[in-house]
């Protein structure tokens, strides 16, 4: 955690309180088998509000992530995405998934297709934005994630922090109100993780609101606007970076903290 | 590192620009090969002798003692004593010479069998175009049909003046095409739609499909057509005759369907699921991110097999013979079948592989084309 960037200050912001709130999760239960993976978990997200929830792995935290936009489907409670509640029903679905773009440690990119390929297919095809329009747009955010030169070429053929920030622009390429990230850098090299979280970090101060699944915890003191804590299915603690950092109040959090200082 | 190193000494720089002499070039690929040590020095002559005495040995009797034709009686029928003296000694070609209208195009008759011929060689330009990837776009499914229908008509006739032909008549290579062209081409769409119908979530379509591949993967090819000419027509309503053919072709396409959707299925499942997740994010509906995203991806991963599976099925095509259909194979048996050149199947059997290995090595020469031109892209 030497990244200079994130010694920075907090980026100073303001959530509007009377908007309505981007994304609702009301006492979401969720089992894998006999397996209680998520329970209870209640959370708002407002519009605008960056969250950044960390927890140890098998905590929950990725499929709490994976569920706001249905990758995973949860048994019991309610998830309110942007006003629209997810359930069977594919329309809402569709909805919800052109408005909340994803990122995702793998990156997922689809290696058959060009860069540039990569960004404009939802576009053109879910959005049915014309093919020179989406190319105009792609390469604004190539451009706004710093690499526009590589759009013709194909995703094998770029680094892992490249290839993260290609993701990001296709998500982007959606124009989605809410952006989920599940840990994009843990599958980086060191030093490709600064040139992501930089991306991120400009992406907050355009004003988006972002669920981010991360140990960075300088990229959370400085971009979140609260920190939830998972462990073993549940929100056991949540509150603002800085609260949360240096006045964890259980026993779990505190065991977290340590071992995230002891391993940087 | 590197650089430093070489910019502070040119001299080694341009040393180290190509390998010492003596570890490239054709000479120090057969030393490291084939004359590394006395033993596999000892072994690469003795190769090399055996090998040279099976060329000569076939060269002799395949072109230099072979004899190409034989004189005919006043009947017409050919007098084949010059063959059977040579026998062992020389090939035979006057057996092709005088059969290859009979091997390659049946009991069509005789003074029609230039519409076969020009369906064979509109076959090979289907292959040809559908081939070369410049051709890859909707258009291509309209030459098929285009093409198709011709052949139909060209092979039935009974329109536009041409003499009417049943298929009773049909035989030889063009049978062989049909049954090969027809059941891939049908069967693959069928392969995919199956292997995808595995993996649905809705458990009556899956079942369906699991079924499918399960009941006809179990019994062997020969049981599938034996039911569909002798016991197919035993369930249908009287007068109802669907003939042969197309019961054949339809219990190939069923057969080459459930074998191929197991090789596809196998594609299907080596994708890793974060691509099919990547699709769902980006709100790609279900057709769209299938033939965008999931199957360009995975019918790359299985080219090898699948061809594997479609030359496999192009020699099946043979296995008809039992059901009374004339195939190619089956042609040269009945060329053979006429007294006077019954001891000449070698020199048919010969001609016949030929064929197959022709039409199978194009296959899998453009298979291994194909997959590095698809792959070159993705290489690092």
């Amino acid at each position: 955690m030497s990244q200079a960037a994130l010694a920075d200050a907090p980026i100073p912001h303001k959530i509007d309180a009377n908007a309505p709130p981007a994304i609702v999760l009301d006492k979401v239960n969720k089992w894998y088998g006999t397996m209680h993976v998520l329970r209870d978990v209640t959370m708002t997200v407002a519009a605008q509000e960056r969250v950044v929830v960390c927890g140890p792995s098998g905590s929950g935290k990725s499929t709490m992530i994976r569920c706001i936009n249905r990758l995973e489907t949860h048994q019991e409670g309610r998830i309110v995405v942007d006003g629209t509640e997810l359930t069977d029903d594919l329309r809402a679905l569709d909805t919800i998934r052109r408005e909340v773009g994803m990122v995702f440690q793998s990156f997922n990119l689809f290696p058959h297709l060009t860069i540039l390929e990569n960004c404009t297919l939802a576009p053109i095809w879910v959005r049915k934005m014309p093919k020179a329009e989406a190319e105009e747009l792609a390469m604004s955010y190539l451009t706004r994630v710093k690499i526009p030169d590589q759009a013709k070429k194909y995703p094998g053929q770029l680094s892992g922090g490249q290839q993260q920030r290609v993701a990001i622009a296709r998500a982007l390429c959606m124009k989605p109100k809410i952006m989920l990230f599940d840990e994009p850098t843990s599958a980086l090299d060191p030093e490709m993780i600064k040139e992501v979280l930089d991306t991120m970090i400009g992406l907050a101060e355009s004003g988006m609101t972002m669920v981010c699944v991360t140990h960075e915890m300088g990229f959370a003191r400085q971009v979140a606007d609260r920190v939830v804590f998972m462990d073993r299915g549940e929100i056991v603690e949540s509150g603002t970076p800085q609260r949360m950092f240096e006045d964890p109040q259980t026993d779990r959090l505190k065991l977290f903290l340590s071992q995230i200082l002891r391993g940087h | 590192m590197s650089d430093t190193v070489a910019t502070a000494d040119p001299g080694y720089a341009a040393a180290r620009e190509r390998p010492p002499a003596g570890l490239v070039g054709p000479w120090a690929w057969a030393r490291a090969n084939l004359f590394s040590s006395w033993w596999s020095t000892a072994i690469t002559l003795l190769l090399v002798y055996v090998i040279l005495r099976a060329l000569f040995g076939f060269v002799e009797w395949a072109f230099v003692n072979a004899i190409w034709t034989v004189p005919y009686n006043a009947q017409g029928r050919p007098d084949t004593a010059v063959c059977q003296n040579a026998k062992g000694i020389g090939a035979c070609w006057a057996i092709i010479t005088d059969k290859y209208r009979l091997i390659l195009f049946g009991r069509y008759p005789y003074e029609e069998q230039w519409r076969p011929a020009i369906c064979v060689v509109l076959f090979i330009g289907l292959y040809v175009v559908s081939a070369m990837r410049r051709f890859w776009r909707k258009e291509l499914a309209l030459i098929w049909v285009g093409t198709l229908a011709v052949i139909g008509v060209l092979m039935w006739g009974g329109v536009f003046g041409l003499q009417e032909v049943p298929e009773d008549y049909w035989g030889g290579l063009p049978i062989t095409l049909i049954l090969a062209t027809f059941g891939l081409a049908f069967a693959f769409p069928l392969a995919v739609l199956v292997a995808l119908g595995r993996r649905s979530r809705l458990p009556a379509i899956k079942l369906l499909c699991v079924l499918y591949v399960e009941l006809i993967r179990g019994v062997p090819l020969i049981s599938v057509l034996f039911m569909a000419s002798v016991m197919f027509p035993l369930f249908m309503p009287a007068g109802v005759n669907v003939d042969k053919l197309l019961r054949a072709q339809i219990a190939f396409i069923l057969f080459a369907g459930a074998y191929l959707a197991e090789v596809v299925r196998g594609g299907l499942q080596a994708l890793p699921k974060g691509q099919g997740e990547a699709a769902d994010a980006l709100g790609l509906p279900y057709w769209k991110k299938t033939g965008l995203i999931i199957l360009p991806q995975a019918l790359r991963l299985v080219i090898p097999p699948l061809v594997n599976t479609f030359i496999g099925f192009f020699k099946d095509t043979s296995l008809v013979l039992i059901i009374g259909l004339f195939d190619l194979l089956t042609m040269g048996k009945v060329a053979l079948s006429d007294p006077p050149w019954q001891s000449f199947s070698t020199e048919v059997y010969v001609v016949l592989a030929i064929i197959y290995i022709c039409f199978c090595f194009a296959m899998s020469k453009y298979s291994r084309g194909l997959e590095r031109e698809l792959n070159r892209a993705r290489r690092r």
